[in-house]
C-alpha cells in the first residue's frame, strides 16, 4: 500500500555506512568501496565497472581445491559470529564422482540483537553477494544456491530480486555461468521470523519447509544438508569477502589486517546504543574498541560506558579497560566473551543492567524453539528471576541460581547454540558487576512470607531444584 | 529457473484445492506451485504458500491450511506445524496495518520501552492487539536489525528509526 511517509523522510530507516566515499579505497575497503554517498544501489553495469565479477571469473578458471586454498590462506573467518575457517568449511563438503552436487546456501537471517551489518551490503550491493556465491558454489561444486533472508528485511529482497535477474540476463547465473561450463542459478528464499532460523541447520529445515528446530550434528551439512545433499551455508559478510579474496589473492587479502590479527581482511564493525554517532564502518579486522567508539563519537552526553557487547546479545559483557583489545575472534575469545558479530552494544551507566539482561533472557526464551528442556523451560525461568531482581523482588540464592543454570547450558552441554548464547550474556555479567544483581535481593526477613503467599513462580521452581 | 527442480514422488497436486470451504484464489493457486518449483521438495513452499495466501486475506484461517496442503500434495500437519511455528503468519485476524516494534537490545537501550507504551496509549490496545476499527495491530518483534537508528519499528513493509512518541502522530496518520 502506498502510504504517505516519503521515501526521503527523517522517520525512515536506510542503511548507512559512516565512511564517505573518500575514505573507501579498492585496495583497503573491498567490502564497501563501490558503495555510493547516498546509498543507493550498485547495479549490474556499475558493479562490473567498478572490477565487479572478476573474482568470480578468476575462480571460475580454477580447481574447486585451488579457490578453497585460498581461502583457507586468506584466513576469512565466519562473520556471522562463529568464526569458522570458511576455507576449512568449504574443505568438508563432500564431493565426489558418486555424489549430487548439492546447495551453497547464503544465511542472511540476520536477527542477532544490535547487528545491521549484513542489510546494507545486501540493500545497496547484492551483486558482492551473488559474486560470493558463485565463487563458493564453485569451490563445493554447489549445483544450486539459496539466499535465505529475512522476512521483514523487504527493501533487500527488493535489491537482491533485481540483481537475480540482472545476473541470469548477463549470463552470470544460469546454465554456463560466464561461458565456463559450469552450472549454478540462485533462488531468493524469504523467511516468516523467528531468531533460530539462523542456526545453520535449523536453517536447513526452515529452507526445507518445516519448523525450524536445529538438525542433530553429525552429519554436518557438508555431509548431509538440505534434502540430504552436500551443503554448504555462508553467511552474507563471509560471501561478501570471497570476491577480493579471487581478486586480489589470499596474501593480498591476509595482509589487510596487518599486524593487528591473524585473522585476515576487514570486518563491518559497528556501534549502537547510547552512542553520539551510532553507526557501521569497514575496518581491517584487528581495529581496538576504543577505535570504533571514538569514530561513533563517544558516549552521548552525560553518559558514560559501563559495559558493553562486542558482538550481540548472545556474546559476553565486556568492561571498558577491554576497549583496547584487537576486535578478533581469537583475543576476544580469551576474556569470556567472543567477537560474535562484531556490533558493539553499549551501556551506559546510567542505564540498569539487570533490566537489560531481564530483556535479553526475554528475548532468548521467547526466541527458543523448544525442543530441548533447559533452553524451552530454563531460559523463562532465568528471565523471571530477572525480573524479580530487576523489582528489588529477588531472593537469597537468586543469583547462585542464574549462575546454574548459565553453566549447565554453556558451549558444548546442548543440542545447538541457543542455550549457550544465552548463558554467555548472562554469565559475564554476573561475574563483573555482582552487586547489580546482588541489589535487588530482598532479606528473607524483610520480606516475610509473602513471596511464598504469592505462589511465584520463581519460589516454586526454587523449590523443585533444592 | 529453467527446469523443474524436484522430483518427488507426490508432486502431481489436484488443481480443485477446496479446504473446508476456502478456496484458493486462482491468482494464489499460481503463485504457490509457481514457487514449488524452485525446490526439490513441495513442502519448501509451504512457508512461501502461507505467505502468499496472508498476502490477500491478512490472516491464515484453519481452513486456507488444508487448501494449501492440498495443492503442494503434503500432509495438513506439516502446513499446520509451520503456519504455528513462524510468527510472521498470522493465525488469527489482524488489523490492516501490522506494527512490529523492535524490542531486543539495542532498541530497549534506545527507548523501546517508552516507544511502546506510547504506542500502547495512543491507540488504546496492548502488544498482540487490534484496535476496534481494525486499523492496527501491534506486536513486539526481534531485532529488527536497526539498532543504529533505534528504537525502530515497521508498519507493514516500512521501516523507520529513530522513532519518538513524538513523531507517532505524523507516522500513524499515513497509514489510514
Amino acid at each position: 500500500m502506498m502510504t504517505s511517509i516519503p521515501s526521503n523522510s527523517r522517520l525512515r530507516y536506510k542503511s548507512q555506512l559512516r565512511q564517505p566515499a573518500s575514505e573507501r579505497l579498492e585496495h583497503t575497503h573491498p567490502l564497501t568501496w563501490r558503495l555510493n554517498d547516498d546509498g543507493s544501489r550498485v547495479g549490474l553495469d556499475e558493479y562490473r565497472q567498478k572490477n565487479g565479477y572478476v573474482g568470480a571469473q578468476n575462480a571460475l578458471e580454477q580447481a574447486p581445491d585451488d579457490i578453497i586454498q585460498a581461502m583457507k590462506t586468506a584466513n576469512v573467518r565466519g562473520r556471522g559470529g562463529g568464526g569458522f575457517s570458511a576455507g576449512v568449511k568449504w574443505s568438508l563438503t563432500q564431493v565426489g564422482d558418486n555424489l549430487p552436487r548439492g546447495y551453497m546456501v547464503c544465511n542472511a537471517d540476520e536477527m542477532e540483537p544490535g547487528t545491521f551489518k549484513d542489510r546494507l551490503l545486501m540493500e545497496q550491493q547484492p551483486h558482492l553477494l551473488i559474486e560470493g556465491m558463485i565463487i563458493s558454489a564453485r569451490a563445493n561444486r554447489s549445483k544450486y544456491g539459496y539466499i535465505f533472508l529475512r522476512g521483514e528485511y523487504v527493501d533487500a529482497a527488493r535489491s537482491l530480486s533485481l540483481a537475480i535477474e540482472e545476473a541470469r540476463e548477463a549470463g552470470l547465473l544460469g546454465d554456463d555461468v560466464a561461458g565456463s561450463g559450469f552450472d549454478f542459478d540462485i533462488s531468493l528464499h524469504t523467511g516468516a521470523g523467528r531468531y533460530i532460523c539462523g542456526e545453520e541447520t535449523a536453517l536447513i529445515n526452515s529452507l526445507e519447509g518445516k519448523r525450524a528446530n536445529p538438525r542433530a550434528k553429525p552429519p554436518f551439512p557438508g555431509q548431509s544438508g538440505a534434502w540430504g545433499k552436500p551443503t554448504v551455508v555462508n553467511n552474507v559478510e563471509t560471501l561478501c569477502n570471497a570476491p577480493a579474496v579471487l581478486q586480489h589473492g589470499a596474501e593480498w587479502y591476509q595482509e589487510l589486517s596487518g599486524n593487528l590479527s591473524n585473522d585476515g581482511g576487514t570486518k563491518l564493525y559497528g556501534v549502537s546504543g547510547l552512542v553520539a554517532c551510532p553507526g557501521l564502518w569497514e575496518l581491517p579486522i584487528g581495529t581496538t574498541g576504543w577505535d570504533i567508539l571514538e569514530r561513533a563519537g563517544g558516549m552521548r552526553e552525560g553518559h558514560t560506558l559501563k559495559t558493553w557487547l562486542p558482538g550481540g546479545g548472545s556474546t559476553g559483557f565486556l568492561l571498558p579497560e577491554h576497549l583496547e583489545l584487537p576486535l578478533d575472534f581469537d583475543t576476544v575469545g580469551q576474556y569470556g566473551s567472543r567477537l560474535g558479530t562484531g556490533l558493539l552494544t553499549v551501556v551506559s551507566q546510567r542505564q540498569s543492567l539487570v533490566a537489560l539482561l531481564r530483556n535479553l533472557e526475554q528475548f532468548f526464551a521467547r526466541e527458543s524453539c523448544g525442543w530441548c528442556t533447559p533452553c524451552r523451560d530454563g531460559l523463562p525461568w532465568a528471565a523471571k528471576i530477572l525480573q524479580t531482581l530487576e523489582h528489588g523482588e529477588g531472593r537469597p540464592g537468586d543469583i547462585e541460581l542464574l549462575q546454574e543454570h548459565a553453566a549447565n547450558i554453556g558451549p558444548g552441554l546442548t543440542f545447538c547454540a541457543h542455550a549457550p548464547g544465552a548463558a554467555m550474556p548472562l554469565e559475564s555479567a554476573i561475574r563483573h558487576f555482582r552487586a547489580d544483581f546482588a541489589a535487588g535481593i530482598v532479606e528473607e526477613d524483610a520480606k516475610g512470607g509473602s513471596a511464598v503467599a504469592d505462589g511465584s513462580d520463581t519460589a516454586a521452581a526454587k523449590e523443585e531444584v533444592s | 529457473m529453467t527446469d523443474r527442480l524436484y522430483d518427488a514422488a507426490g508432486t502431481t497436486a489436484p488443481i480443485a484445492t477446496d479446504g473446508d470451504g476456502f478456496v484458493l484464489h486462482d491468482d494464489d493457486r499460481r503463485a504457490i506451485l509457481d514457487e514449488r518449483d524452485h525446490y526439490e521438495q513441495p513442502q519448501a513452499a509451504c512457508i512461501e504458500a502461507l505467505k502468499i495466501v496472508q498476502k490477500r486475506h491478512s490472516w491464515v484461517p484453519d481452513a486456507a491450511i488444508a487448501a494449501i496442503a492440498e495443492a503442494l500434495g503434503v500432509g495438513v500437519g506439516a502446513v499446520e506445524g509451520v503456519a504455528t511455528f513462524y510468527n510472521l503468519i498470522f493465525r488469527q485476524p489482524v488489523g490492516r496495518h501490522v506494527i512490529l516494534v523492535c524490542d531486543s537490545s539495542s532498541c530497549f537501550l534506545t527507548g523501546f520501552e517508552e516507544l511502546g507504551e506510547a504506542l500502547s496509549q495512543r491507540l488504546g490496545i496492548g502488544f498482540g492487539e487490534t484496535t476496534k476499527d481494525n486499523r492496527f495491530t501491534l506486536l513486539p518483534t526481534c531485532c529488527l536489525g536497526a539498532c543504529d537508528r533505534g528504537p525502530a519499528m515497521m508498519i507493514g513493509d516500512d521501516t523507520f528509526g529513530p522513532i519518538a512518541p513524538d513523531d507517532l502522530s505524523e507516522l500513524l496518520e499515513a497509514y489510514p
